[in-house]
């Protein structure tokens, strides 16, 4: 079974963001580039299904980045992964998350999958749409916020997470899954895995190589940042006075009851 | 010249950067109030495969090379020195003169389960009455029928005492040579030898985490086959071994003068007086670019030190000159974070008050400051 594992290059997530105002897009210059977190889950997932299938079951990671971004994919392979694709085209900056998933879609039908794994965000534009629209230009079943998944055969099964509790839910490969920070604590990548990791293959794949019939990149984007503003600062907490512990948590209790979380 | 990092450099550079904020930083202060070794570290950082960092695969380790052997301990450094001198020392002291010295046997014996980090060694050189003057051992080996019985005691040796230690490899005296001097050799002293013992962990002003003990030998014996390396051999063993260790000690030093410059630099922009945070004060910036100046300038000559080894070049110079810099330099730097906290940082819940702890002795180890000018005014041919 061949899993690929979709991985965003994303900008330190420790730094500060920064965004031009005249571009309105985020600066990615100046700041280093890591995996975006979310998708460290993905890879864990994927290479916890890829220990208990065993067999011939490979995990293939996949960015679409620049080609500066290799260094960053090998991190995903020093983690366990077998190989690695990119996508890595020029013509793809300024794509909208509808450009993004429709040029993803071409290259993984490319790249070939059985189970396709993906974190629920990034954390640059976090808008948590990308799972669903590349399930969609691909035409398989997109299981997301999957807090469990397991593969038994060709059915793919998981836990999806909801406000209020999970879903039970199941589909048949091919298929893609999103899965959420509570399914598993990603490993660090091994030293064996980093110097093992420059002897993997990564392969790239430009877009006159993909069958588009729709324009990506700036001029295919459908959407638009207008305007920007910064969030609202949040009102201060409240403070009380308890005289003891017993009287905190009872104001607490209390509290919690009003906003009827208990 | 080429000052960029290899991919696998910058991958484990960042890999540490990971583990020492996430599992390092948070439990640093709790090991060092309790002066409690940090055993799972140890199993993490050996998991990770961080133990045998330097050693070739054959040997378990991950084949990697001095850069990013430094680059690793300046990491953990940053975060905390005790858990940063467990993995040097485990490195530089414990497993090197058996990666270098050791034959087939003692490699497969002793280096493989070091490397991979499931057992810990130490070096013992210093004495109580032989500390820069190490070539005065007063420790002494005798070879009487196929055993090497040994006598005297062993001071400051790190790793040497924890439940995970196979042994301590030691200098001692094993007869006279031709011309009249003591003949140095290294023997190998397994944990469990009869007439071995050891002290109860010191009480330190600083790396309060990491296992130092005093040694005792009375009577101590070992089969013959425990030498290491030809007998006679100790001398300029050891001095090899201090070379290379002086690259670690000197990159712990940066690691740590790093640590506490991000300390600062972070309180600086939290701390407001005056109506404004402290980092918009001259003064304060001031102090911040000096510091950031002195621990580029520390980093790289480490670094130099550490790609002259790896090159094959005759690396001892640079080391020295690392050794000495770095720790000075971690003694500035740590003194202005410190400053630069105000009262809090004479608090221990600041990471900057165990840092200032943990400092002083990145300027004794491993080779005095004085020492250290020393052996760079013979180098020079003085």
């Amino acid at each position: 079974m061949k899993i690929v594992v979709t991985v965003k290059l994303v900008p330190d997530t420790n730094a500060d963001k920064r965004i031009d105002p005249a571009t309105k897009r985020l600066v990615r210059t100046g700041v280093e580039t890591v995996l975006n977190p979310f998708d460290e889950y993905a890879i864990e997932a994927a290479l916890q299904l890829k220990e208990k299938l065993g067999g011939d079951t490979t995990v293939t990671i996949f960015s679409m980045a620049p080609e500066t971004g290799k260094e960053i994919v090998r991190k995903a392979l020093a983690m366990g992964a077998d190989d690695a694709a990119m996508l890595s085209d020029a013509g793809l900056e300024g794509s909208d998350v509808w450009g993004t998933a429709y040029a993803m879609a071409q290259a993984l039908k490319k790249v070939g999958f059985d189970l396709i794994v993906c974190g629920t965000q990034s954390t640059d534009a976090i808008t948590g749409e990308l799972p669903g629209a590349l399930a969609e230009y691909l035409g398989v079943p997109g299981l997301t916020y999957l807090r469990k998944v397991d593969v038994d055969g060709t059915t793919v099964r998981g836990e999806r997470e909801t406000d209020n509790g999970y879903q039970k839910v199941v589909a048949e490969l091919p298929a893609l899954v999103s899965v959420t920070k509570s399914i598993n604590e990603p490993r660090y990548p091994s030293l064996k895995g980093i110097m093992g990791a420059k002897k993997k293959t990564i392969t790239t794949l430009s877009l006159a190589e993909l069958a588009l019939d729709r324009p990506v990149g700036s001029d295919g984007a459908k959407t638009e940042v207008l305007d920007l503003a910064a969030a609202p600062v949040r009102g201060k907490g409240r403070m009380v006075n308890a005289s003891d512990g017993a009287d905190g948590a009872r104001i607490i209790v209390e509290f919690l009851r009003e906003k009827k979380l208990l | 010249m080429d000052f960029e990092l290899t991919d696998e450099q910058k991958a484990i550079m960042s890999l540490c950067r990971e583990f020492a904020r996430d599992e390092v930083a948070p439990r640093a202060e709790e090991y060092d109030a309790n002066a409690e070794f940090p055993y799972e570290l140890v199993r993490k950082m050996a998991d990770l495969g961080l133990m045998g960092l330097p050693f070739p695969e054959e040997w378990g380790g991950a084949g990697a090379d001095t850069v990013s052997y430094a680059l690793a301990v300046m990491e953990i450094a940053r975060a905390d020195a005790s858990t940063a001198i467990t993995l040097a020392a485990h490195v530089s002291l414990g497993s090197t003169p058996f990666f270098l010295f050791g034959t087939k046997e003692q490699k497969e014996r002793y280096l493989i389960p070091l490397a991979q980090g499931t057992m810990l060694w130490g070096f013992g050189l210093t004495e109580p009455q032989a500390g820069s003057d190490a070539g005065n051992t007063g420790t002494r080996a005798e070879l009487r029928d196929g055993t090497w019985v040994i006598n005297g005691t062993k001071a400051f040796i790190t790793n040497s005492g924890t439940d995970i230690t196979g042994g301590t490899t030691i200098t001692a005296i094993t007869g006279k040579t031709a011309d009249g001097k003591n003949e140095i050799s290294n023997i190998i002293v397994p944990q469990d030898a009869p007439g071995f013992a050891r002290s109860r962990k010191y009480k330190k002003m600083g790396w309060r985490a990491s296992d130092t003990r005093e040694l005792s030998f009375e009577n101590a014996a070992v089969p013959e086959e425990n030498l290491l390396g030809p007998r006679g051999a100790g001398f300029r063993q050891f001095l090899t071994i201090l070379d290379g260790g002086r690259i670690s000690v000197a990159a712990l030093s940066v690691g740590l003068a790093m640590g506490a410059y991000d300390e600062a630099l972070k309180y600086a922009k939290d701390r407001v007086q005056f109506g404004q945070p402290i980092s918009k004060f001259q003064a304060i910036q001031f102090k911040l670019a000096d510091m950031l100046c002195e621990i580029e300038h520390a980093r790289l000559m480490v670094l130099k030190a550490a790609w002259e080894k790896d090159s094959g070049r005759d690396y001892v110079m640079a080391a020295s000159l690392a050794k000495l810099f770095s720790g000075e330099v971690s003694r500035r730097v740590v003194n202005e974070a410190v400053q630069i906290h105000g009262g809090y940082g004479f608090m221990e819940e600041y990471p900057v008050s165990r840092m200032y702890r943990d400092q002083k002795i990145n300027e004794i180890g491993e080779g005095t400051n004085e020492v250290q000018r020393l052996v760079i005014a013979r180098l020079m041919g003085l």
